[in-house]
């Protein structure tokens, strides 16, 4: 059973409109990437900074718990398992200036 | 008049849905009639939460927005009608309220929220529940809610896509800096006028919205803090994560580094020579500015 991966609208013109990409598991959040980085160029690049660090603006679980207190990149990710991606998102309705 | 339990007859009537609902009743009533919300922003998420807490007789709802009505907001903003484009938000949304339910006292800000104002119109309230479309008044909702103690009920929408949840201070849980440190610099993140907004999604998390509120105000149920709820209309979805409280925050860490009220340079998103072209296909989150 893969890892399923959901995207966020803000994302899903990198994996051509889906809303949901399977990848390999039993392997770190890192080779879950560059899995779907090989498929998918420029996902990787919109959670993933230059420095090699999770982005500041995007937030992964893994099933529900933030990868951050997991190993970040270096979280395990099973088989089964689903990764959510959150990016930082102001919408409601007021303009305010 | 007649009336019952410090309820008159026809509060008695307009509310008995309420006092025969267990964990509501006549207590959980009164504790709304007595409560004072505040909306953030008068539009597609303050729509439904106004209107469903105006029901609920919450006793006194502030409103604050600058804004006027336009066209491009009645797909998904309940409030206004199309007589009302051209009129200040808080006007259209004062008479909508007040066609709901007279009980309610409404309460405009017809103001720019700002470092200068925040905590004294807050600081008014009970419970804020916020509903911008921007960075800066998200980040500023957030610190003068915690400096002030008051509970934030979060919604945002973009897209097919919402998120809500539940900021409750002193709590050893977490604030929207927990979650987000600091704002995207200008240019990495698109606007719901330059993404589009599905009409319908802001009426599911603006109700949600509610529910929160009102949990708040009654003390019932479980709120939905240190969870984020997510929700996809397109795959018709909604699930939870788990939101912490990281002890490295600006704002309600160990060692705050947020000490007072930031106004944030005013930006949406992408820069607009960018964004007509991308919108439509979906915007990428992470264009260098």
């Amino acid at each position: 059973m893969p890892v399923r991966v959901k995207i966020p609208t803000l994302m899903r013109s990198h994996v051509n409109g889906a809303a949901v990409v399977e990848a390999s598991g039993d392997a770190t959040l890192r080779d879950v990437l560059d899995d779907l980085d090989r498929r998918y160029p420029g996902l990787k690049g919109s959670i993933v900074a230059d420095d090699g660090g999770l982005r500041r603006f995007v937030n992964l679980y893994v099933n529900d718990e933030d990868v951050r207190y997991l190993g970040a990149l270096e979280a395990e990710v099973r088989e089964g398992d689903t990764v959510s991606i959150l990016p930082a998102v102001a919408g409601g309705s007021m303009r305010t200036r | 008049m007649s009336g019952f339990g410090g309820f008159s007859e026809e509060q008695v009537l307009r509310y008995s849905r309420h006092i025969i609902l267990p964990k509501i009743g006549g207590e959980g009533q009164r504790k709304l009639l007595g409560a004072k919300v505040l909306l953030i922003g008068a539009g597609g998420l303050g729509s439904p939460a106004a209107m469903y807490l105006a029901a609920a007789g919450v006793g006194t709802l502030g409103l604050v927005d600058f804004d006027s009505v336009d066209l491009t907001n009645l797909q998904r903003q309940l409030l206004h009608d199309t007589d009302d484009v051209g009129r200040p938000k808080v006007d259209s949304a004062a008479e909508r309220l007040a066609g709901i339910n007279p009980d309610v006292d409404v309460v405009k800000h017809q103001v720019v929220l700002s470092s200068d104002n925040a905590l004294d119109i807050l600081g008014q309230y009970d419970v804020v529940v916020d509903g911008t479309d921007n960075f800066p008044v998200r980040y500023l909702v957030n610190d003068a809610t915690q400096m002030l103690g008051k509970p934030l009920v979060y919604g945002s929408i973009f897209q097919f896509d919402g998120q809500a949840t539940v900021f409750m201070p002193g709590s050893g849980t977490p604030c929207y800096r927990c979650l987000f440190p600091e704002p995207p610099p200008p240019g990495t993140v698109p606007s719901c006028a330059e993404g589009g907004v599905f009409g319908v999604l802001p009426g599911i998390i603006g109700s949600i919205q509610a529910v929160e509120a009102i949990k708040l105000i009654t003390g019932v149920g479980e709120p939905l803090v240190g969870r984020l709820l997510l929700f996809d209309a397109m795959e018709m979805e909604f699930t939870t994560v788990n939101l912490r409280w990281d002890p490295t925050c600006p704002m309600c860490g160990e060692h705050p580094t947020v000490t007072e009220l930031i106004d944030y340079d005013a930006f949406c998103g992408l820069a607009p020579t960018q964004v007509p072209a991308e919108a439509e296909h979906g915007v990428r989150t992470s264009v260098e500015p």
